[in-house]
């Protein structure tokens, strides 16, 4: 993708959304060269409660920090789903974890089922690394970073002792099975 | 050949506290409070690194308190607040001025009155950055719109307290203070130290008033040492003579009205063939930016000129911007404070739009674009 593209990750407090944003704002900018601008917002509690990432991509400066009308949208829960899916711009991409979410119709839109939790738990035995494989899926699908950028950050920024289950998570994502569904 | 730094994703918060580090300050003592607690959260890890001191204190009062006794003992220092302990450390931040002691406020401002809404992003406390505590004093306080900014205009305000002997408020908001965005930290910065006496210890007067920012020395030096909020003369002791008072406040007003363009910094965008001027600061002059971009895509000939100084205000600068264009359009999330001095300097010269926000969100480039397309 070319120029500016906004990118939503939102999900339920605990799915590791936020350190999904660093980790795909910290590829762009750091590991790639571009510029990035991550925020966030939580819900009343950290866990169960709302949670949402917001990374800003481009390769000029970015200007206002906000997503607007997002390019691309991770909804990892039926909730964030349903809220944030009218926000998608058109011929813009929506994954979802095919597992957690009953999607409804989208139109003008690309939408993007994969097993996200499903890998997580039965290929690593830990679904709390899905946020890393729905990274994996977002950076094949959109393109807007590479896997190699994704991999340094996770190399980076995952939590000590944990880098290796969450690389592993990251190429699960990149080479999941994915359905694109459409109208 | 300069030597490169790192470049990292950081957020706000963090390249506040990391600059601080690098331009010497060696004291924090804090009362952490939403949206600014990352900034005590990093100190209290990194300064026993570097052989510096953590205190938290039992609140915002104290917390300035330590930080003005940390200055003098002559190290630099630092606290971190915002909204209802800014309010706290209004006292304390006179004190400073009066006694002319170097620390820097940060304030990451989250909209008030009172507790309000912890995590929700404001401008609303300009004025009180400026007149908060009372009587006339002087005042610096930059407002950064990046986390580039932050990390510069922090280095730079321990320096400018240091070098003027004076509080410097670091006025965020917490859309700046919580973005993550890239920046290259440098090896090492510019830094200043404060005035410091060299005389013979008999003959050494603290606020010896021959210059406008006397030397100063640390308590322990071995200089003699008396520190008060009452007006002083130079010896530091206190006085009620009207002559020394006058002189004494004027030159501490002075030190920063005779500064007020060195310290006056600002960026102008798109300003060249502007028939419409916005002003803004903080994280609402990054959607300033973004809604003059989109007017002028639609032939609205708009710039910005973004404030990174707002006290002193940049008066010269907006006055020869402001001359070439129809109108002015304030952007700041609040009812209208800036707005205020923007009207004063420029006495009718152009009308003056305000667009304001204060329920807690950033303000949109579409609101702008209505008052920019508007009309």
């Amino acid at each position: 993708m070319k120029g500016r593209v906004e990118i939503r990750i939102a999900g339920e407090g605990g799915q590791g959304v936020i350190l999904a944003g660093i980790i795909l704002a910290e590829a762009a900018a750091v590991w790639q060269g571009l510029n990035a601008t991550q925020s966030q917002s939580y819900g009343p509690e950290s866990r169960g409660g709302a949670s949402r990432a917001e990374v800003i991509i481009d390769e000029e400066e970015i200007d206002y920090p906000r997503v607007r009308q997002p390019h691309v949208l991770l909804a990892l829960s039926q909730e964030a789903l349903d809220k944030y899916l009218p926000d998608v711009r058109d011929g813009g991409v929506v994954i979802v974890d095919q597992d957690r979410v009953v999607p409804p119709a989208c139109p003008r839109r690309r939408l993007i089922e994969a097993p996200i939790t499903r890998l997580a738990r039965e290929k690593l035995g830990r679904a709390i690394v899905a946020n890393m494989v729905a990274l994996g899926v977002l950076a094949r699908v959109s393109g807007v970073v590479t896997l190699e950028a994704l991999r340094s950050a996770v190399a980076h920024r995952a939590p000590s002792g944990t880098e290796e289950v969450n690389l592993r998570a990251l190429e699960l994502g990149y080479h999941a099975p994915v359905r694109e569904v459409s109208d | 050949m300069s030597e490169r730094g790192e470049i990292r994703l950081v957020q706000g918060n963090e390249a506040c506290a990391e600059a601080a580090l690098a331009a010497g300050v060696r004291f924090f003592a804090g009362y952490p409070i939403t949206p600014s607690s990352e900034i005590a959260e990093i100190m209290a890890v990194r300064l026993p690194q570097l052989g510096g001191k953590f205190i938290q204190m039992e609140d915002e009062i104290a917390s300035m308190a330590a930080t003005i006794g940390a200055s003098l003992a002559g190290v630099k220092a630092m606290t971190a607040t915002s909204g209802p302990g800014f309010s706290l450390k209004q006292e304390n931040i006179g004190y400073a001025a009066l006694a002319e002691i170097p620390c820097v406020v940060v304030n990451v401002q989250r909209i008030g009155p009172s507790t309000g809404m912890p995590t929700s992003p404001s401008q609303g406390d300009v004025m009180q950055s400026r007149w908060g505590t009372h009587g006339d004093h002087p005042v610096v306080v930059f407002c950064p719109w990046s986390v580039r900014e932050v990390y510069d205009l922090t280095v730079h305000s321990v320096n400018v307290a240091e070098r003027l002997r004076m509080p410097v408020i670091l006025l965020m908001d917490e859309v700046v203070a919580h973005m993550r965005e890239k920046i290259e930290i440098p090896p090492q910065v510019e830094t200043v130290d404060r005035p410091r006496p060299s005389g013979d210890r008999q003959d050494y007067l603290p606020y010896d008033d021959s210059s406008d920012v006397p030397p100063m020395a640390a308590f322990g030096d071995g200089y003699r040492f008396h520190v008060t909020g009452l007006y002083h003369g130079p010896s530091g002791f206190p006085t009620t003579d009207p002559e020394v008072a006058d002189r004494l406040i004027r030159r501490l007003c002075g030190k920063v009205q005779r500064r007020r363009q060195q310290l006056a910094l600002t960026s102008a965008h798109l300003v060249d063939d502007a028939e419409v001027l916005v002003v803004a600061y903080g994280a609402a002059a990054r959607s300033a930016l973004r809604a003059v971009r989109e007017a002028r895509s639609e032939g609205v000939r708009a710039g910005l000129l973004k404030i990174s100084t707002i006290w002193p205000f940049p008066q010269e600068v907006l006055l020869s911007l402001a001359a070439r264009v129809r109108r002015v359009v304030v952007v700041e999330m609040n009812l209208g404070q800036l707005v205020l001095e923007v009207e004063r300097v420029l006495k009718g010269r152009a009308p003056v739009q305000h667009v304001g926000r204060v329920d807690g969100e950033l303000v949109t480039p579409e609101e702008i674009r209505a008052a920019l397309e508007g009309v």
